[in-house]
């Protein structure tokens, strides 16, 4: 049976798979006591991270655009359902429901951003799309940093000045405190249900691979002309993309914002590193392979908590993997190279075409 | 008129200018090269910290210090041209260069943290000269203000000359315009984007001198943000086109200060963001660029 599957059906077996396996030898670890807490508490980290490695990969690899707004569409996830989670802190007793309904809610939003977004920066190409997403992600960051919410018996107040500015009966919370963010957003994701959202993500984006409607979007990648000739809708393709990885990105915001009890949006978490970082993994995990992406996220999670003394090189080591792996992986020089020495040349470039 | 307002006029043309010292090193590096140097902004840094090592370690005169940064950075841009972006020059996947880009510039921020540390470092003025006072005193330009305008219009006037009347200026114009009929004709295709990179690099350090010294501190980070701004003047303003730079820079300084003075501090960078996005939308070759069809 294994032999008569398609070749497809069979690779993507494996991933799941080996996210399964990893999973429950964790799980197994844990429960033995044998993890350090530091480890346990990288848990859901290491989700969040796999998940946007994964949706970023399918603009980057799958479509063949650049994205550098990426966590500008996690930060939209985490602060809705946070906000979401807060208010209806005490109206939803019930955790998982609640954490069901803001999952829904953030996804929803980051979605609806992403095609708001994806409309005009969608009719870009290559540096000027990516230089645009930049922007739109710092504008998102920007934009909740001056962000005031209040709430008292009349309802909801907004502003964008100070808490001074709501103006608010006595009795009234902030809930939304400009830079302060969030604060007290119940702490519902666990490891389980980050796993179970990778498996969501990964069913998601390697179902939408292996159909019609992702055949055409690669199709967009190696050829937008004569793509575009044969029949295809360029923007609708384009836009479908980017909209679910929007939508991918704002369940790993959501999970972000449950994992913490303060939400803050700052160029760390929700700017321009963030969406580099993740733009790392998916360069090393291999540009358009998911399951390279799901690894190179968690191995690079992982090795800077285990190699604690290395924190300050971390970022500088990165810097020039990521640079010798593109020279290595796209310079005509090398891949000539790769070809003479190396036996795997022939298929790698067929790969790589 | 309001003394203010001619006050944030004059800030922003300041600013402006320095934006526009930074694009024109983009714009000259695009037209050429036609790659996006993420790693020109961390460039400026690198030149703001030469300076001010030669400045305060070495007790060197700011003209001297100048120099210094200006080689150093030449330098600099030349072999992270010949390192990392030659070698992709003609790569199957233009996403390749940008990323290595990408990756140049985190090399160069946090190269910078490890060496001069993450604290912002005091930055004295290259300008010891305190400045003009106008109006009875109800308008007072600060000499950096003015040194800064100045330099940036002998800048861009030199750099239209040599490129219109220069044989090196003729040859990159040559090798933006086609670069396989250039090599035809003779003209040396690595040298003259070589050229290109040095003289971008050494725009940047001029402009990490006068973008410290106006806002007198100095970070592994303060290079990123000019310089995506300063890529926002270079789209603005025409990509490709050096006029357009110098336009686009003015331009997008000034509404800076503006926003910054008459909306809100806080929105200032968003605010410039958003012109590159209506920009964008609107006239995609910016203000003076040319529309090139694209061939099948």
């Amino acid at each position: 049976m294994w032999k008569k599957m398609n070749k497809n059906t069979r690779s993507n077996l494996i991933t799941y798979g080996i996210v399964i396996a990893a999973f429950i030898i964790m799980q197994v670890l844990i429960s033995t006591g044998s993890v350090s807490s530091l480890l346990e508490g990288i848990m859901v980290p290491i989700c969040i991270y796999v998940i946007m490695a994964v949706s970023l990969n399918l603009v980057v690899g799958i479509l063949g655009e650049l994205s550098l707004g990426h966590a500008g569409f996690m930060c939209v996830g985490a602060f809705t359902s946070a906000f979401f989670s807060k208010c209806m802190k005490d109206v939803i007793t019930v955790a998982p429901l609640r954490f069901f309904l803001a999952m829904l809610i953030g996804i929803a939003v980051a979605a609806l951003f992403g095609i708001i977004i994806g409309i005009p920066v969608l009719r870009l190409k290559g540096d000027y799309l990516a230089i645009v997403t930049l922007a739109f992600g710092e504008i998102i960051k920007n934009l909740v940093n001056v962000l005031y919410i209040g709430q008292d018996s009349n309802g909801f107040h907004f502003s964008t000045k100070d808490v001074m500015g709501l103006d608010m009966e006595p009795g009234g919370t902030v809930i939304v405190n400009g830079p302060q963010g969030i604060t007290g957003t119940p702490q519902d994701a666990t490891f389980f249900i980050g796993f179970i959202m990778i498996l969501i993500t990964l069913f998601i984006v390697l179902n939408l691979i292996n159909s019609r409607d992702g055949r055409a979007i690669m199709s967009i990648r190696d050829n937008r002309i004569a793509a575009e000739s044969i029949g295809i809708n360029v923007t609708k393709y384009k836009l479908m993309a980017f909209t679910i990885s929007a939508a991918l990105a704002g369940s790993a915001g959501v999970l972000y914002a449950h994992n913490l009890s303060t939400l803050t949006a700052n160029t760390n978490n929700f700017g321009y590193n963030q969406s580099i970082m993740i733009l790392v993994f998916v360069v090393l995990g291999g540009i358009g392979n998911i399951r390279g992406s799901i690894i190179a996220a968690v191995v690079l999670t992982l090795l800077p908590e285990l190699l604690r003394g290395m924190e300050d090189y971390r970022m500088l080591i990165y810097a020039i993997v990521l640079i010798a792996v593109m020279l290595f992986n796209w310079a005509p020089k090398a891949i000539e190279w790769r070809e003479k020495h190396l036996s795997f040349g022939k298929k790698k470039k067929e790969a790589v075409k | 008129m309001d003394m203010s307002f001619i006050s944030y006029l004059i800030n922003g043309l300041s600013l402006g200018s320095v934006y526009a010292i930074i694009a024109l090193g983009y714009t000259m590096v695009y037209g050429i090269a036609k790659m996006l140097n993420f790693a020109h902004g961390d460039v400026i840094m690198i030149g703001a910290y030469m300076a001010l090592i030669a400045m305060t370690q070495s007790g060197m005169s700011p003209v001297i210090a100048v120099l210094i940064a200006i080689v150093v950075c030449t330098v600099l841009g030349v072999v992270i041209e010949r390192v990392a972006y030659k070698p992709l020059r003609n790569a199957a996947s233009s996403l390749s260069v940008l990323i290595t880009a990408i990756g140049v510039s985190y090399l160069l921020q946090n190269i910078a943290l490890l060496v001069f540390g993450s604290n912002a470092k005091t930055f004295p003025s290259v300008v010891e000269w305190t400045g003009i006072t106008l109006a009875g005193g109800q308008l007072s330009i600060s000499g950096v203000t003015v040194v800064t305008i100045v330099v940036c219009l002998i800048i861009m006037a030199a750099l239209v000359l040599f490129v219109q009347k220069s044989k090196p200026g003729q040859a990159m114009r040559a090798v933006s315009e086609d670069k396989g009929a250039a090599q035809l004709m003779g003209i040396n295709v690595n040298g003259t984007i070589a050229l290109t990179f040095a003289i971008g690099s050494a725009l940047a350090a001029v402009a990490g001198v006068l973008y410290c010294s106006a806002y007198p501190s100095v970070t592994p980070y303060t290079g990123a943000m000019p310089g995506i701004k300063a890529f926002v003047a270079a789209v603005f303003g025409g990509i490709g086109s050096i006029p357009g730079a110098f336009i686009g820079g003015l331009l997008l300084g000034v509404i800076e200060i503006f926003g910054r003075a008459y909306i809100t501090s806080q929105m200032a960078d968003a605010l410039v963001f958003a012109v590159l996005i209506i920009v964008l939308l609107v006239k995609p070759t910016g203000l003076l660029g040319k529309k090139i069809q694209e061939k099948v």
